[in-house]
């Protein structure tokens, strides 16, 4: 399953509004695919360590698998615009754990208009719930329209909300072409199944050498003449 | 030197990390320290004449390391004529020697609090990368991979071709709108009242960024070494919060 000679870990970004089950997904993930992938895990909750915290609790991956990224009020400017603290945490991931084969960046709960940068994922799931009403689709924004994977989450709860999961499939379809959009249930299917598949598919795939390139996130290389970081206050 | 590379590397919206710090003032707010706009200003002078100026002088001496001595000096003439060739100054590489170590050692020196000496590298880590990949000739020196933030600003400077006095404004100049807009986000003051602070603040930044310049050459022990204890004990209590929106 996975590729012969990682250049370096896929990266592969989760995100989505509040509440949408951002988290739960990269826990179920994480269970799903622990046993048979190298994974760690970025998260950029607005409240720091929360969802570090609760994969923490619910012991999904060991801790220093874990990094919680502060993004200074402006979620989406930490995965998109100054992507610099994610680098970091990725980089610092990879120094400290070896070669990895996964790394899930969650996003902090944001609004419909926010994606990852290119620079620091390879590929972003965009996670909506059928709560936040069946519009969210035609709605569109780029998280809806450009995501690599469009997931509707907690279709458990349509009959409780009334929202017609018909209609959201029709308008994803329309907003995005040929984009995959996968309808999941936590609750009823704790290893999200599809998801899961389609992940495995892309860390199989590898990362395409022209994107590892792009995405090299190292500072100056230095030279042999150049200490590292020294003084009581690196890191 | 080049006004416009000058703009590109004092942008706030340059991918180097400086949004997720708030300079001090998110520890303020809490404290109640800074709740307005009159609370606000009284923090950005003091930070200024103290870290900002500080800021100022590390980052002008690097960018002096980096960029050989001025012709001035050379030439017993009128100042610093090289900046103004075709773009400008470049960094060479080997007239660092141990300065920039030195000076980078010397921020250490300057800054009691661990947590903001880390977050101050944080800041020089992500400077650097932005630097490297936006300025391929950006020189690695002997304050390594992650240099405090004025060491890098100096680096960053230098390999853009800016001149000590250009670096040591976007040290100060960033301190001051790096706090400010926090301050609008976390207190939801008006954006262009605060706008208007900065704007006053900038002959300061002027005057400050010559300063340094003129100084560039001195020896570590001799650049300026003010601080604001409370901004180091901020920086210690906000630390440990469980809760917080901003890395510093
Ligand atoms: N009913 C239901 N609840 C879910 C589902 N997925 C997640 N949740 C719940 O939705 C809430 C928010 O989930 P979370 O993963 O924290 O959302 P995030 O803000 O996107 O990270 C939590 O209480 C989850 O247990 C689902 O498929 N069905
Ligand atoms: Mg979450």
């Amino acid at each position: 399953m996975r590729p012969e000679h990682p250049a370096r870990a896929v990266r592969i970004g989760i995100g989505g509004p509040v509440g949408s089950g951002k988290t739960a997904l990269v826990a179920a993930l994480c269970r799903a695919l622990a046993g048979e992938l190298r994974v760690a895990v970025v998260t950029n909750d607005i409240y720091t360590t929360e969802d570090a915290d609760f994969l923490r609790r619910a012991g999904v991956l060991p801790d220093d698998r874990i990094r919680a990224v502060e993004t200074g009020c402006c979620p989406h400017t930490a995965i998109r615009d100054d992507i610099s603290a994610n680098l970091d945490a990725v980089e610092e991931l990879e120094e400290d754990l070896g070669e990895l084969d996964l790394i899930l960046v969650e996003s902090g709960g944001d609004n419909l208009t926010a994606t990852f940068s290119k620079g620091l994922v390879d590929h972003q799931i965009f996670v909506v719930d059928v709560a936040g009403g069946d519009k969210v689709p035609r709605k569109g924004g780029p998280g809806v329209t450009t995501a690599d994977l469009l997931v509707v989450n907690k279709t458990d709860l349509a009959p409780l909300v009334g929202a017609d999961l018909g209609v959201m499939a029709r308008d994803a379809a329309a907003r995005r072409g040929n984009l995959p959009t996968v309808f999941l249930t936590l609750v009823g299917d704790p290893g999200a199944e599809p998801v899961t598949a389609w992940v495995r598919d892309r860390v199989a795939h590898g990362v395409d050498p022209a994107a590892a390139d792009h995405a090299e996130s190292a500072p100056p290389h230095t030279h042999s003449a150049n200490a590292e970081p020294h003084g009581a206050g690196a890191g | 030197m080049s006004l416009s590379t000058l703009l590109v590397l004092a942008d706030g919206r340059l991918p180097a990390g400086a949004h997720a710090h708030s300079g001090g003032v998110e520890a303020a707010v809490a404290a109640g320290r800074v709740h307005d706009l009159a609370t606000l200003r009284s923090f950005l002078v003091g930070r200024t004449a103290t870290a900002g100026e500080v800021a100022a002088a590390f980052a002008a001496a690097t960018c002096r390391a980096l960029t050989g001595p001025q012709l001035q000096d050379a030439l017993g003439g009128s100042p610093d004529r090289r900046g103004d060739e075709p773009g400008g100054p470049r960094a060479f590489a080997g007239v660092d020697s141990d300065r920039v170590r030195e000076l980078d050692d010397g921020i250490d020196a300057r800054t009691a609090s661990p947590a903001l000496r880390a977050a101050s590298r944080a800041q020089g880590r992500a400077l650097l990368r932005a630097a490297a990949r936006i300025w391929p000739t950006t020189p690695s020196t002997t304050a390594g991979k992650q240099p405090h933030h004025p060491v890098a600003v100096g680096i960053a400077a230098a390999a853009a071709g800016l001149r000590p006095r250009e670096a040591a404004l976007v040290a100060v100049y960033g301190g001051i709108t790096g706090s400010a807009s926090a301050a609008v986000r976390l207190l939801g003051l008006d954006p262009y009242a605060v706008h208007a602070l900065v704007a006053e603040l900038a002959p300061e930044c002027d005057r400050l960024a010559a300063r340094a310049a003129d100084r560039a050459d001195l020896p570590v022990d001799d650049l300026p070494a003010g601080s604001a204890i409370l901004l180091d004990i901020g920086a210690e209590q906000h630390a440990t919060w469980e809760v917080r929106l901003f890395a510093s």
